[in-house]
């Protein structure tokens, strides 16, 4: 009855409301800010498909005549892109994998037992990775990822999942608080040990924190250049964003050739992001108001 | 506090399961912990030490006590970095935060295409930042000039930087906005119509009901995209180069940098500035929205 009643004058708003005329002047200060982001991903499609010639004397505006298909193929070929593509792919899987199931654990395992000092000095020695930027520790990092032959692909995955690791543990553990244990506790009169709880219990509940976490993940270790750039000793492992280079330090190649590089690289997150829009803009704002 | 406590009491409900778990929660907890105490700490600690050293990167040291940290402090390229490096960060977080604010309010209003319009302004979101800084670099450098002549804002030291905030905002602007959004959305809409009724326009009802109610957001936000700011360094990579000279070389690269000639402990004691500057800042800020909190509730 409460429910129906705080509700009504609500619903009679938004009925209200929809009849209400829309603003559209700020619709059309809004459609012609859109261009702002539209020019550039639309002169990064149109330079793709270019000619040399268009692409070195026309303006970047002009529509492709004719087009030029082959650009993707060139690029294909000049980065090796199934090859990068595959290390980006093995890094963003380790990472999102690692950082669901590391910071998961851990932060359930620091919820459940906040009365005992070693796991809530824990937590606070976790969270204090936020203080500490990649660039800091980056040098002493390259030395130890060399020494223990993790300058490669597998050592970028592992310092994903560490930089990944106070956020993800601060928003899991924001959640887990607000798990009541008496759920647990019936699993537990069953006779579930601490990890089939955690297992058949826990890892379900978290399922919409995994989506949100998982995503960003994979965006972040997608996206990132600086760690692979640095970390990664042999060219022929780096990432998709790490192969691009080639195209600013040598004069030769052109720029069509250039963006449809740039393109088949952003292509994958911008997949993600079509699919995912839900969960990705739940995430970022998860995550600042924790 | 009161989760804590909520915890404690049902903890000891059940102090017999709990003492015969406790091995697998500490080895729940123990990949997170030792993985960090292994790739962060310890190079941590490790550079921190060396920092007092004439370490090159390899062979034999000895200790020469603050003189790195003495150099520092008289070399310009280093005291460039931190000044452009601050300068960018404070430019780039009140056009970022100004930017986002309005669009999140303009996207949260009455307008038509709603749906589309929060689409197109969240894609710079997903992009890579050294990718969108190739492109930049082409817009910047060949596309602008062709149109409206002169010459390439990169190409001046004087106005370098801004390009680099005009990029760097293209990409983070997103972010913020939605997390300004999702503020927004939890104001309720009475508040508005009331307003409109008593004849607020609609400036009005902008400073004297969205911004109040805002606040906490706008600091969350600034501490959020300051953080970020200061370890600029891919969008830097792909547009300037650091250049020209080394009027955009931002601290993080100027950290890369001297790992590259070989003065590793040097560089060190230069990380060991900015890990400190970033920790006062950080905790300044922690401060200032600790303040904001208390005066919401």
């Amino acid at each position: 009855m409460t429910t129906y009643e705080a509700s009504a004058p609500t619903g009679g708003g938004r009925i209200r409301k929809v009849r209400e005329r829309h603003n559209d002047k700020l619709t059309i200060v809004l459609c012609v800010l859109s261009l702002l982001v539209i020019i550039p991903l639309y002169l990064g499609v149109t330079m793709a498909l270019k000619t040399d010639h268009q692409a070195a004397a026309g303006n970047g505006l002009s529509l492709p005549n004719p087009f030029k298909f082959s650009n993707f193929q060139a690029a294909w070929d000049l980065v090796n892109y199934p090859r990068a593509l595959s290390m980006s792919l093995i890094i963003a899987i380790i990472a999102v994998i690692g950082e669901l199931v590391i910071s998961s654990m851990a932060a359930y395992a620091i919820v459940r037992n906040w009365d005992r000092k070693a796991f809530r000095y824990s937590y606070f020695y976790l969270l204090g990775a936020m203080f500490i930027p990649f660039p800091v520790v980056a040098l002493p990092q390259v030395k130890l990822t060399a020494i223990l032959h993790l300058d490669n692909p597998a050592g970028v995955a592992i310092l994903h999942i560490l930089f990944g690791l106070s956020f993800n543990i601060l928003l899991y553990s924001a959640f887990l608080r607000s798990v009541p244990y008496e759920l647990e506790e019936s699993a537990r009169l069953d006779g579930c040990t601490t990890w089939q709880t955690f297992r058949r219990l826990i890892v379900p509940l978290l399922g919409p924190m995994n989506a949100t976490v998982g995503i960003f993940a994979f965006i972040a270790s997608w996206n990132d250049y600086m760690m692979p750039s640095l970390i990664t000793a042999s060219p022929h492992d780096q990432t998709l964003p790490v192969v691009q280079q080639i195209f600013s330090t040598s004069l030769t190649t052109n720029y069509n050739v250039a963006f449809a590089s740039y393109l088949m690289a952003m292509l994958p997150t911008l997949i993600v992001y079509f699919f995912a829009q839900k969960w990705v803009l739940s995430g970022v704002t998860q995550g600042a108001i924790k | 506090m009161s989760a804590s406590t909520a915890t404690r009491s049902s903890a000891a409900k059940q102090p017999r399961t709990r003492s015969r778990a406790s091995l697998t929660y500490t080895l729940m907890l123990f990949p997170a912990v030792a993985l960090f105490t292994i790739f962060i700490t310890l190079p941590g600690l490790v550079g921190m030490v060396l920092s007092f050293t004439n370490y090159a990167g390899f062979g034999a040291w000895k200790w020469i006590g603050f003189k790195n940290y003495d150099s520092l402090f008289h070399d310009s390229t280093i005291m460039g970095s931190y000044k452009f490096t601050l300068l960018f960060a404070v430019v780039t977080t009140v056009v970022v935060n100004v930017c986002a604010l309005f669009l999140a309010v303009a996207l949260n209003s009455k307008i038509r295409f709603k749906r589309t319009l929060r689409s197109i302004f969240f894609v710079p979101m997903v992009l890579s930042g050294i990718v969108v800084a190739y492109v930049f670099q082409y817009i910047f450098g060949f596309e602008i000039p062709s149109i409206f002549g002169g010459q390439s804002m990169l190409a001046s030291s004087h106005w370098a930087w801004l390009g680099v905030v005009i990029v760097t905002a293209w990409q983070t602007i997103p972010s913020a906005m939605v997390i300004y959004l999702a503020g927004l959305v939890a104001i309720p809409g009475e508040v508005y119509e009331a307003a409109a009724m008593d004849g607020a326009t609609s400036w009005r009802q902008f400073r004297s009901i969205t911004f109040p109610l805002m606040a906490g957001y706008v600091v969350i936000n600034t501490i959020l995209s300051f953080k970020n700011y200061l370890n600029v360094y891919d969008v830097v990579v792909g547009l300037t180069g650091g250049g020209p000279g080394t009027s955009t070389t931002s601290v993080a690269m100027g950290l890369f940098n001297g790992f590259n000639s070989g003065d590793y402990a040097y560089s060190m004691a230069n990380a060991v500035i900015f890990f400190i500057i970033t920790v006062i800042i950080a905790l300044l800020q922690l401060r200032l929205m600790k303040g904001r909190e208390v005066s919401f509730s």
